[in-house]
């Protein structure tokens, strides 16, 4: 659990990163990397929700048991896309 | 949610029933016990509700013409037996009647994690129920109980708005209730309860509410956009809006087949607990009947397309479909033959619940083997969409999940009121709802494998003989579901206590006095030996 | 959730301790935030569908949205991400009034992201790009960027709706707490509002390259 307390700085070092990461995001979207474009914005977006869930969300000091549990969520949504999307790109 | 949840001091002459009087003492209660009897009178008015459109079925299908309900009434009859079946009885039955009453109980917990919100769960059920029973009052719904697009959101002229909604808002109930569990069970065990040391009952709560948890958004959201579509002109299923319908049928699977093991696993759970006890051995394999129950959980979520196969599915999503609905059977095998062990060499005494643990078993079994012939794919070409799914399913809703619902209510019957029902009575109507069920549902794997479609109103005469002993035989389970009734109701005016432990159980449920106190325990248990420690000495408990 | 609100003073009845409770409430909400990834997720699912059988449809479409705006309430919710964790941070050290403080900011921060929203629809309702019979789409893909439209609107109009929600809970606790009742022992209910107020945070973080990036090269 969040029990200790943890330095403001942390909190405002991963503020400024999300930020960053806003403005990356908005940046290379103006260039053309083809079908890349999207697996480079799901990647920063990717980043930024980990390091919300670690940072803000106190994932990191949580118990594996809260990491299993986020875990279970992210894997179930990959089945649901995996089979679902499967189905249509096999039609 | 109001302050309410009471301090009171335990008197010890009282159980949780006396805890207090009248109507606002069982409104406003924050009690696990009380909770669940309020969904048991909830879901029993709802059982007798769907049961009622069974019977018209049943009524209208005596013969070959259409001569007691026209074709759209037959539509709205079936649909609403299904809506109100599958969403207002089956899924709560276990979980939210024997799941809440013994969840705490039976790992040592004075209560669930969130009381108020289990309270909740309970209002928000009946919110959900009064929609359902808004739309069937209004003139009923005829989509079936799939809702598939774009008849549901297009073509239907009935009450698809009500009814989904109804759908929708349950699905959060469920949540509650699973969210409950799952953090009970995490967080509340009694001090030595350990994971491998648990009843089976709450290895399958536990596996259900992961269910509950994962697969019931999605549904939700689901349910959400064909809303919007019916209402507002979203095209996401539209096909003549540029969307898929079948996207629709994929999304509703993920939840749909999943609510299939939300339904099955608790009834599993009971027939672990009922065989263990009536055959005075452990369960056989304890740890491989944890370990399927949680397989069960989650291989039920690779499989949902085999209820699409000859939707417009990719033929090579069908054959992994198919390939992994084969892999389910593995794990449900493993139960039933550890079922069968465990009666092996047992002292078998021949009480209520088991003879309902004996009719799970045996119609489980036969459920499950007709669904592989469902789950390859050349052979559900020939029978989809006939009487042979109808039968399949009924083997495993009602042969399975209601057989299992009914032992519980049998088995905890005297913890939940302290009072013996009569066994003459209950053993004849077990007897009752098995003939009963197989002269129903039997006659129908027939009438599906000979052609004979599902949803329709008439059908050609060379299949009356078959209709025909099908609707003598939901006569006689009809029977056999009002009769306990009767005298569970009639149980309630015995005076005499059944005392703490009348079956000679194990489990701490079987600890405390009949009918507990509010708080359960006088004094939190500790727990020391393995489950289920019969023939040997008795389980150590403090 | 105020899952345990009347434990001002010590915990629960049921609970054998405050730690018991505190971990039985951060779980709860875990498990809630996993039924919140799969409710997003059939969304995201179409999404994903959709965008692939129309690319060029969803790309034209995306053009309409005001990147502008969509890039500053992008920062206004990492801000107000920042002030909860911050607020937080104040509970767990039993600082009453940066609590306070950090409370009405946040609430302030995602009113500013609501009023910025609201803006962004009105402009789409005066562009007739509401899906549905009213809507208009110059050019070949008129049909399949009203796809893209249905899709943007319940997206984005869900996550303002758990918004919304999560504005009202802060305003409840912010109540509470002016009347000091989370002290450094007790303050559950702060931790899994910060959490759930994270995770919408989260699910725009991803909304905002899916809807305004698609194609702005």
């Amino acid at each position: 659990m969040s029990q200790h307390v943890i330095p403001q700085k942390v909190y405002y070092l991963v503020f400024v990163t999300l930020i960053l990461l806003t403005l990356v995001t908005v940046d290379v979207a103006f260039y053309n990397f083809g079908f890349l474009n999207i697996y480079i914005a799901m990647g920063i977006a990717t980043v930024k929700a980990t390091i919300v869930a670690l940072y803000f969300m106190h994932l990191r000091y949580n118990p594996r048991l809260t990491w299993l549990f986020a875990g279970a969520g992210i894997l179930w949504l990959f089945i649901m896309f995996v089979l679902t999307i499967a189905d249509y790109i096999t039609r | 949610m109001s302050n309410t949840v009471h301090h009171s001091v335990v008197d010890r002459e009282n159980d949780y029933i006396h805890a207090g009087y009248g109507l606002k003492s069982w409104l406003l209660t924050v009690d696990h016990k009380r909770i669940a009897i309020l969904y048991l009178i909830s879901i029993t008015i709802f059982f007798f509700v769907g049961g009622f459109f069974a019977f018209l079925l049943r009524l209208e299908l005596m013969t070959p013409a259409g001569d007691i309900v026209s074709a759209e009434t037959y539509n709205k009859l079936f649909t609403m037996h299904g809506v109100v079946m599958i969403f207002f009885f089956l899924i709560p039955s276990i979980p939210a009647v024997l799941g809440n009453f013994l969840v705490p109980l039976m790992i040592g917990a004075k209560d669930l994690a969130f009381p108020k919100l289990n309270l909740m769960s309970w209002y928000v059920y009946n919110i959900g129920g009064i929609f359902a029973l808004y739309a069937l009052v209004n003139g009923g719904v005829d989509t079936g109980w799939t809702f598939y697009t774009p008849y549901s959101s297009t073509y239907s002229l009935s009450n698809v708005v009500p009814v989904v909604i109804g759908a929708f808002i349950l699905g959060f109930s469920s949540i509650l209730t699973a969210l409950n569990f799952i953090v009970t069970i995490h967080k509340m065990r009694a001090p030595g309860l350990t994971w491998f040391k648990l009843p089976l009952f709450i290895w399958a709560s536990y596996a259900t509410s992961i269910i509950t948890v994962l697969a019931t958004p999605v549904i939700a959201i689901t349910l959400c956009l064909l809303l919007f579509e019916r209402l507002m002109g979203v095209g996401i299923f539209d096909p003549a809006l540029g969307g898929d319908p079948i996207l629709f049928q994929h999304l509703f699977w993920f939840y749909s087949h999943p609510a299939v093991y939300i339904m099955i696993i608790p009834s599993m759970g009971v027939i672990s607990e009922v065989v263990t006890c009536f055959a005075r051995k452990r369960i056989f394999g304890y740890k491989f009947m944890a370990y399927a129950i949680m397989a069960i959980a989650i291989f039920g979520f690779l499989v949902w397309g085999h209820h699409m196969f000859i939707s417009g599915q990719s033929v090579y999503a069908g054959f992994v479909f198919s390939a992994l609905s084969f892999m389910v059977a593995i794990p449900s095998a493993i139960k039933v033959f550890n079922w069968t062990a465990t009666l092996y060499k047992g002292h078998i005494e021949f009480r209520t619940p088991i003879l309902y643990a004996f009719g799970f078993i045996g119609l489980f079994t036969i459920g499950g083997l007709t669904g592989l012939f469902l789950a390859s794919l050349a052979t559900d070409v020939h029978l989809t969409d006939t009487y042979f799914v109808v039968a399949h399913f009924h083997y495993i809703m009602v042969g399975g999940a209601v057989m299992g619902y009914l032992g519980g209510i049998h088995f905890w019957w005297p913890k939940m009121t302290g009072r013996m029902y009569n066994e003459a009575w209950a053993k004849f109507s077990a007897l009752i709802l098995f003939v009963g069920f197989n002269l129903t549902f039997f006659p129908q794997f027939v009438l599906g494998y000979l052609g004979m479609p599902r949803r329709y109103y008439i059908y050609p005469d060379e299949f009356q003989v078959l209709n025909v002993l099908s609707t003598a035989g939901a006569t006689i389970l009809g029977l056999g579901y009002i009769i306990p009734m009767v005298y569970l109701l009639w149980s309630l005016r015995k005076e005499k206590n059944v005392g703490t432990n009348p079956w000679g159980a194990t489990g701490l449920e079987w600890t405390t006095q009949s009918p507990p106190i509010t708080h359960n325990f006088e004094k939190t248990p500790v727990v020391t030996g393995e489950p289920y420690v019969y023939q040997e000495e008795e389980k150590v408990v403090e | 959730m105020s899952n345990n609100s009347d434990s001002a003073v010590g915990h629960a009845h049921h609970f054998t301790d405050m730690d018991q409770q505190r971990e039985a409430s951060t779980l709860g909400m875990w498990t809630f935030l996993v039924t919140e990834i799969m409710f997003f997720g059939g969304l995201f699912v179409a999404y994903a569908l959709y965008r692939s059988m129309y690319p060029e449809a969803f790309a034209e479409a995306s053009l309409r949205l005001n990147l502008l705006l969509g890039a500053i309430n992008t920062g206004v919710l990492i801000c107000s991400s920042l002030t909860m964790v911050l607020a937080v941070r104040d509970a767990q050290s039993g600082k009453v009034k940066g609590l306070v403080r950090y409370l009405i900011a946040t609430i302030v921060l995602g009113s500013a992201f609501l009023v910025i929203k609201a803006f962004e629809y009105s402009h789409k309702i005066h562009e007739h790009l509401i899906p549905g019979s009213s809507f208009q789409f110059a050019g070949p893909f008129g049909q399949q960027a009203e796809m893209f439209f249905s899709l943007y609107f319940m997206m984005t109009g869900l996550h303002a709706i758990h918004m919304i929600i999560g504005i009202g809970v802060l305003s409840v606790l912010l109540y509470q707490a002016k009347r000091g009742r989370f002290t450094a022992e007790y303050y559950s209910p702060i931790d899994v509002a910060g959490l759930y107020w994270h995770f919408v945070d989260v699910v725009w973080i991803y909304l905002f390259p899916l809807l305004y990036l698609v194609s702005r090269h």
